[in-house]
Formats: structure tokens, sequence, C-alpha cells
């Protein structure tokens, strides 16, 4: 499959979406804002692209969603994170953190 | 566990499949709207908004795609890719049709021959644990004229109460008796059975009993076990047949038993079992006159059995009484040794041979159909190639692609399979009605499991077959370069070509093999029919066979004057010629071998003399056969009957022991040590006795009555074949008026194998005749399918080459040269083709060599004559699509694009 623009590591969207849901259930497009708002607009999501992680995620069990309706008195899906969902955000962050640091070691080595 | 979840939840989601599609739907406009309304607060006008939104959304569809797959089961994948195949076969009906039927062909040609080799030769024997049944053999490598040895009572009594691996041993014979008392007489056969074969079939009757130890003893009350068609057909099925007594050979008989349904005494024809009663105190060593079989206990093998024999043999030759004086060392020196073997293989026989060679060509020609209908796909494939490629550039992996044709050729195997299948039946009817009667357990060939699952099989493999070849030509590569070069139609690269080529190259290759050896098959048949068999003008000899019971005419000679007088009788028909009668004919088996001595040959002591075929014989028996005598006379009537030591021999053998025939004449030769010395007074020219396919046995033909003094005896042959010269022969009327005259002089008296010679002469051929048939059916489909090929590919060149046929004539070629190449692209493919496949039949053919007679595998003539065939037949098949491409007209061509 051909890469997006501002493309994201294969994985990270997953984790991405994870980590939007911490604070509270949200619908699809209130992801991608609180993405793009969390990254300081630059991690510009084809928003077309979250829909299949989301329902991979729910199929992983690491999510669940349920309609609701919005305060426009619209109905929208919304997605909660599981207790296994919290654990995998955990294990995901740590082992980001590795190797994001590992690869800025890397990068950030100077060279006499 | 992680797995099972997973599966759970796509389960669960394939139900609520609707439900969540629409979500879906509903998810995604609400994104939208979401975004919209967002960009409308940035202050975008309403239309404005909306594209953007749309925009950074990216592709709805492609969304809902990916989407879906994350909730989709495999299964629907490969279910809609069916129904995507089918619809897309169902879009060009005539594809389908003529692909479907050309594999229905293939596949219901390679079933039906499979349920004959599997009903023949791979089944096991109808009988329980079969596969511990032996047929007991000895062979004699020490004496000339013996191939294989059948076993003697006294062998039956010393092997079966002293082996150590057999769980049961008997023997038997097969025969023809005649049963009266019961409407019309008739001659039915029979097999006479010691107590202890049918245990060792592990065969019972379905009512009554069978046979004990007590109904085998000698001079016990006799006992007759039917067969299930004979007590339906005689006794109307009636229970009470079981203790009624019925006449056998005019004595009667106890009816005991009822065999079941179905069941088959190996491949002998029979009505009736009766128990052999052998007489102790008669046995003796010599006299191997019946076939033995046996179960091994569980766990021996055949090693071991024949060890066991072996250890047997001495015991046996001290056990016994001679035959004749010497014969005990006789046998020793002629390194008597066991030989068993698969009963199987006693019931098959080597037909093998003919049905594996059979299978493999029809084999072959269903790779050829494969390769055709992988040509009509790859035209096809490339019809849709535009398509396929707009598909790939969307987004559709090759993948996906490749798994669609995959299925689409699934769809068309499964199809042609089934239409196969169901033209099995009746291709089975026709086979059975066209294959040689002598065809060993024809009534067990029936399309049972492992048939059914030979054809899916059969399909399975033949779309895997013909589905790879586009696939890995189109699916793999060149998508993008596709779409390119679409647009003008450029001049193909040979890369695209290749592949057909190829196919049409072992198309051609595998007919040449098939050509091959149906044109090697034609010229045994024609070496057969070349040969003189001896006898003259067959179709005008009518045969009968007839029994002169001792109940009739107890005394040798009365029951000679009783075959007399029905001679003189039938003699007396008007367009009769010439009447005589013998033991056997040439080709109607019933052999019977036996050693030959002469006065003036030495034989060392304890050397067993060489054994020869011994033939009875009633005077002018030669002559109706139109058999010549090379040297002497025939036998007369007065020496017949005043049992004068006189007899004949056949060409090779006088030949053989003096040279020349003249010289044989006068010499004497007998049968038995003891016997008197006998005059040989005339030579007869060979006779081939086991079909023109063997050589004429070396034969001495005695008379119909002989005196054997040592046992104090004058023997006759009792069943006599008449042979009858008539240009008549074989009409009603004639046969009428026959029964008249032998019922004239005993109304009892059944006429049984009522036929011409020409019959058993062409059953004689059947078995190379029916190779030849199968072998030419399959050759000519192959070259129909080869021709077929040549000429898809020539015409698709054409028509793919149009527009540069156009540009070659406008640039002034002249239409001979256009002609010319196509048809020599034609040529060279042939010609390779031809080539391979001459390299292919050299290597192959050998495997035929047993089938083959008068002709070399290797024949020259055979492989210059094919070769020719398929070539001119090539030419013909590119001569046509070439003849048309001259008819391009430039303008149109060069316009159309």
């Amino acid at each position: 499959m051909a890469k997006e623009k501002g493309d994201l590591l294969q994985g990270t969207l997953d984790m991405l979406v994870l980590k939007a849901l911490q604070l509270e259930p949200m619908h699809g497009w209130g992801i991608t804002e609180r993405i793009e708002q969390w990254s300081d607009h630059i991690l510009q999501l084809g928003q077309g692209t979250l829909y299949p992680a989301l329902y991979r995620l729910e199929r992983q069990g690491l999510i669940r969603s349920e309609w609701k309706v919005t305060e426009n008195n619209r109905r929208a899906r919304y997605y909660a994170l599981t207790p296994e969902g919290r654990r995998q955000l955990k294990d995901e962050r740590s082992q980001w953190h590795r190797i994001s640091r590992a690869i800025n070691l890397v990068l950030e080595t100077t060279l006499e | 566990m992680k797995w099972i979840q997973d599966r759970w939840r796509r389960m669960r989601s394939f139900n609520r499949r609707g439900v969540i599609e629409n979500g879906l739907d509903e998810e995604i406009r609400f994104h939208i709207d979401q975004q919209t309304e967002k960009n409308i607060r940035a202050g975008m006008s309403p239309s404005e908004a909306r594209r953007q939104a749309h925009i950074k959304f990216g592709g709805v569809e492609r969304t809902r795609v990916n989407t879906r797959a994350e909730f989709r089961l495999p299964v629907e994948d490969t279910l809609r890719d069916i129904r995507y195949g089918a619809r897309a076969l169902r879009r060009s009906p005539g594809f389908t049709a003529v692909a479907a039927l050309t594999l229905a062909l293939g596949i219901s040609a390679t079933t039906t021959v499979f349920s004959v080799v599997n009903g023949v030769l791979i089944k096991p024997l109808p009988y329980p644990d079969s596969e511990a049944l032996v047929g007991v053999w000895h062979v004699a490598p020490g004496v000339a004229g013996v191939r294989d040895s059948w076993m003697s009572a006294s062998q039956f009594f010393t092997y079966r109460e002293n082996n150590r691996v057999f769980q049961e041993i008997g023997v038997w014979s097969a025969g023809t008796v005649t049963v009266t008392g019961l409407a019309e007489p008739e001659q039915v056969p029979a097999v006479g059975v010691t107590f202890s074969t049918l245990l060792a079939l592990g065969e019972h009757p379905a009512i009554g009993r069978g046979f004990s130890q007590q109904d085998d003893m000698a001079g016990a009350p006799r006992t007759v076990i039917l067969t299930y068609d004979f007590w339906q057909r005689r006794y109307g099925g009636d229970r009470s047949a079981i203790g009624r007594s019925l006449i056998v050979d005019s004595s009667p008989r106890q009816v005991i038993g009822v065999m079941p349904a179905g069941f088959t005494f190996l491949n002998i024809d029979h009505a009736l079992l009766m128990p052999l009663q052998f007489d102790r105190a008669a046995a003796r060593i010599g006299q191997f006159n019946y076939p033995g079989l046996a179960r091994l206990k569980p766990g021996v093998t055949l090693t071991e059995a024949n060890a066991d024999i072996a250890r047997m043999i001495p015991m046996w030759l001290k056990a016994w009484p001679e035959a004749g004086p010497g014969i005990a060392k006789m046998i020793e020196n002629a390194r008597f040794a066991p030989a068993l073997r698969p009963l199987k293989q006693y019931v098959v026989g080597d037909i093998g041979n003919v049905l594996w060679l059979v299978m493999g060509t029809i084999g072959i020609v269903l790779v050829i159909a494969c390769a055709n209908i992988a040509n009509l796909l790859l035209v096809r494939v490339e019809g849709r190639h535009h398509e396929l490629a707009v598909r790939a550039a969307l987004g559709a992996g090759w993948r996906r692609i490749s798994r669609e044709l995959f299925l689409e050729c699934l769809v068309l195997g499964f199809l042609g399979g089934a239409v196969g299948l169901a033209l099995t039946l009746p291709a089975l009817r026709l086979l059975a009605a066209l294959g040689p009667s002598t065809l060993p357990r024809l009534n067990e060939i029936t399309i049972d499991t492992s048939v059914v699952v030979f054809a899916v099989l059969a399909s399975l493999l033949s779309s895997v077959l013909f589905a790879l070849i586009p696939i890995a030509k189109y699916a793999g590569t060149g998508v993008s370069l596709a779409l390119r070069s679409e647009g003008r139609t450029s001049s193909q690269s040979r890369d695209r070509y290749r592949t057909r080529d190829t196919l049409v190259v072992a198309q051609v290759a595998l007919s040449l093999v098939l050509l091959v050896s149906s044109g090697l098959m034609i010229r045994t048949f024609l070496a057969l029919r070349a040969v003189d068999p001896g006898f003259t003008r067959a179709n005008q000899i009518q045969l009968v066979r007839l029994s002169i019971n001792p109940a009739d005419a107890p005394d040798p000679r009365q029951a000679l004057a009783v075959m007399d007088d029905i001679r003189e009788r039938i003699g007396s028909i008007p367009g009769v010629s010439a009447v005589s009668f013998a033991r056997t004919v040439p080709m109607g088996g019933n052999n019977s071998s036996d050693m030959l001595l002469a006065e003036d040959h030495a034989y060392s002591e304890g050397q067993l003399p060489p054994v020869r075929r011994h033939q009875f014989v009633s005077p002018g028996f030669f002559t109706t056969l139109g058999t010549p005598f090379v040297a002497g006379r025939d036998i007369t009537w007065s020496e017949v009957y005043n049992l004068r030591s006189v007899g004949l021999i056949s060409e090779n053998l006088a030949r053989e022991m003096w040279r020349e025939p003249s010289a044989a004449i006068g010499k004497r030769i007998r049968e038995h040590p003891q016997a008197p010395w006998r005059e040989i007074v005339g030579v007869v020219r060979d006779l081939y006795a086991d079909g023109v396919s063997e050589k004429p046995p070396m034969t001495v033909y005695w008379p119909i009555l002989i005196e054997k003094p040592w046992r104090n005896q004058i023997q006759i042959e009792r069943s006599v074949t008449f042979v009858i010269r008539s240009s008549r022969a074989g009409t009603e009327a004639f046969l009428k008026e026959l029964r008249e005259r032998v019922w004239s002089v005993n109304p009892h008296l059944p006429l049984a194998q009522v036929r011409t010679l020409e019959d058993v002469y062409r059953r004689s051929l059947a078995r190379p005749s029916f190779t030849l048939v199968m072998l030419a059916i399959a050759a000519g489909v192959a070259l129909v399918l080869g021709v077929v090929g040549i000429y898809g590919v020539i015409s698709f060149a054409v028509a793919q080459r149009t527009r540069e046929i156009g540009i070659r004539i406008a640039l002034g070629a002249q239409q001979r040269e256009v002609k010319r190449m196509f048809l020599r692209y034609g040529l060279v493919m042939s010609g390779v083709g031809v080539a391979f496949g001459l390299i292919a039949a050299v290597a192959i053919t050998r495997w035929m060599t047993s089938l083959l007679f008068g002709v070399s595998p290797l024949d020259p003539t055979t492989y210059a004559a094919v070769s020719l065939v398929l070539m001119t037949a090539a030419t013909l098949a590119s001569y046509v699509p070439a003849h048309r491409a001259t008819a391009v007209d430039p303008v149109e061509a060069l316009r159309a694009e």
C-alpha cells in the first residue's frame, strides 16, 4: 500500500489512537482532532486511515465502541479503552521511549 | 488462544455484518460533517468546506474497503471471488463451454480408464483379508518347455498336513459338466475344489452348508454347491433346493448350499462347485493338474511361505509313490521349487501392462487438454489485460488478482470435472462393450469412492495446471507496463508469445508420442493379422462342444462310436464339406502338456525329457481346419478303432528332433516310459494354438482313442469340440439343423460353446485390438487438440499483429511473403514439437515392448509416418489463419487503432 503524506511509522497510529482515548471515550473525528492538536498540527492524519485502525483495535479487544448521541443531537460512535488496551498503551509507551531514546543517541552523537 | 478470540470476534462481526457496515457509512458521514462544520467555522464557504473535508479524509471507498478487510472472514473473500469467477465465466459462455467441454472430455476419459484400473488392478480381490491369499505355483527351471507348474493331489496332502505358514490351502480344477433332469439338458461351467479351498478364500454359502472334509473323501456321497445365479435360474430361488438332488454328468448329487450373490471364484466362470474327492491311495508324485491357492497365517511373508514349501518338497518326494519310474529323481533334477505369488496376480494376469499404458496415454491426453485450456485462458486474460491493469493500479494486489484468476479456473475445473464424472458412467458402459471379454474382474468395475476422489483430484490438479500459467504470466509482472502500452497496440514483445508457443510445442510433442504409440499398435495389429494361423477361412468353421457321458456309453469304444455317429450325421447336412473332432481347437484353451520321449533320443538317467503339448484328434481334423500335411499322412479311422499306436507331430517339433519333417516319418515316440512306442505317420504344419502372438507350440497329436496299457486302460476324450467346415457356418438355419442331427443321436446331449473358429480367433486378438482402439482414440483426440492449439496460436498472432501486417503490406510486402511468415511460424513451432516428441517417444515406447509384435519400439517407418502426418496437420492448421493474414486491408488495419 502506498504511503500517506506525513506518514506515520507502521504501528504508531494504533499507539496514538490508544493514547488519544486515554482520557475519555471519543468518536473518530474527535480522535483525529486530538492527535493533530497534541502533535502541534505536525501529524496530519489522512483521516480515512483511522477507521481500519479503529476496527482493528476493536477486533484485538484493545478498545470497545458504542453508539451515543452528541451534544448536537447526532448519533456518533464513541470508542473507549478496555483494560487490556490500557495495558497495551503502557507497554507501547515504554517500548517507544526506549527505542526513540536509542535512535536519538545514535543521531545526536557528535563526531569529532 | 489469542487466535481463537480473534476468529470468534470476526465470526461475530460476520453475523452483525450488515449492522456494522451501515454503521461505518454513518460514521464516515458523521466524520466528514464534523470536519465540514469546522471548516465553515474557520470561514470557508459551505461547498468549499465540504470539498476540503473530503480531501482531508481521503478516499471514502478505499477507507470502506480497508476497514471492511478488518472484519471479514477469509472465507467470504473466497466465496466472493468464486462468485466473481463464476460471473466472469457466465459472461463469456463460448470460452466457458469450449474450455469446460475440453476438460470434461479429458476428465471423463481419465476417470473411465481409472475405474477400470481401479476395478481390475487396484481393488483387492473380493474376499476377506484378500492380501493374505496366495497362488501356489512351482517352477522347474531344469526342464525345457515348462513355464509354471501347478500342484498335484499328493502335494496338496503333504502341504496341508505339514505346513507351518498357511491358515488353509486348497486346490481346484475348472471344467464343464452336463446338468440333466431340469428342463433342457445343459452344459455348465463347474469348479472342482478341495473342501479347504472355500475356507482358504474365507467364503461360505449364503444358505445351506459348505463342504466338509467328509464330503471331500473319496467315495463319499456326492454333493454340490450352487452359485446364486444358477440357483435363481434353475430353481427360481427356492430355498427347498437344499437337500434335493441334481443330475450332474448322469449321476445324482445332493445340493448342500448356495453361494452368496456376487461370489466369484477368481476369474473362473462357474455355476456349480463340487468336491474333488481325491483318493489318497491313488495319489502319486507328478501329475501337476491342479492350481493351488492358500491363505497365509497373519504376518507370514511370501518368502517365508516359499521357504516352508521348499522344506516340504523333500518330505513330499519321500512320502508318495511315483507316477512312473524315476519321476521323483527327475523332479529333483528339474530343480523343482516353489514360486508363490499373490493370488491377485493369478487373477489379473498381465493385463496390467495394457491398462497402465492406456492410463498413461489418457493422462497425456488430459495434459494436452489442460495445455489447450491454458492457451485459451491466456487469450482471455490478454483480453482482460486492461481491466486487470486498472484494478491493479487501483490497489488490488497481485495476490488478490491471481487469487481471482485461480478461483475462476477452479470453478472451470469443477464444472469440467462434474460434467466429466457424469460422462464416466456411459463411457464405462461403452468401454465394457468395447473391451475384451477376456478382461478379468470385469464385473468388479464400478464407480466407487476412490473413482470419485480420483475425478475430483484430477479436476483440481488440472485447474492448478492451467491456472498457474496465466497467473505466472500476468498477475506478477508488468502491470504498469500494460497500462502504458495499452493505448496504442505496440508490436508485441517476443516474451508475450513465448508461453503460448511453449504450450503449443509441448502439445505437439505429446501428441507425437501418442501417435507413435498408436502407430506402433497399428503395426502390431497388422503384423498379427498377417500371421498365417495354420487354419484357413475360419469363418466357415463351425465349432460345437459335446460331452459323451460314461453313463450313456460306458465303454470308450462305445463313446467313440457315438461321436462317430454324430459326425456322420452332421456330415450329411447340406453344405458341410468336412467334419471331425478333437479335445480342443487352436486358440481354444484347455491345453494339456506332458513329456515326450523319442526312441532314437537318449535321455540321461533321472533327467526329465522335454515337456510338449499333447492334443487328441479324430481323423480328418487337419483337413477340416485346412492345415496341410508337410510329410506323411493322416491317421485313419481303422487305426483309431484298432488302437494302433500311431501319432502325428507338428512341423516345428519334427524339425527340432529330426531336422527334416520327412525324416520324422516312421520314427517312434511315447508319452510315458511305460507306454508302447507309437509311430509317427504324419507331420502337419504348425498351428498357432496359443494365439498368433505366441510361437506355435511344439505339439504331438494322438488319436482320440488311445491305449494306456500300463494303466490297463483305454483312454478316450469324452468332451470334444466338433469342427465342421461349411459355408453356412454360424447361420441360424444351420445351427438348427445341427441341433436336430445331434439330438437325433441322443436327445439329452447339450450343445456348448457354439461358435465359429473366427470367433475364437478374434477373441485371441481381443487384447491387442482393445489396446489399439484405446490408443487410437487417445491419439486422435491428442492430434485434434494439438491442431486446434496450433491453429489458435497462429490465429491469435495474426489478430494481434494486424497493424504490423497492415504496415508491411502498405510498405509493399507481397501477400505471399506475409502468408509465408505465419506459415513459417507455425511450422517452426510444430517442427520443434515434433523434434522433442521424437526424443520423448524413443524414451517412452520402450515400455510398450511387451505389447508389441513384429515391430520394434523404434520402428523408423512408424516414426517417419507419424511425423509426416503431424507436420501435414500442422501445416494445414497454420495455413488457414496465415491465409487470413493476407486478407488484411492496410487502410482498415491502421485506421482501426
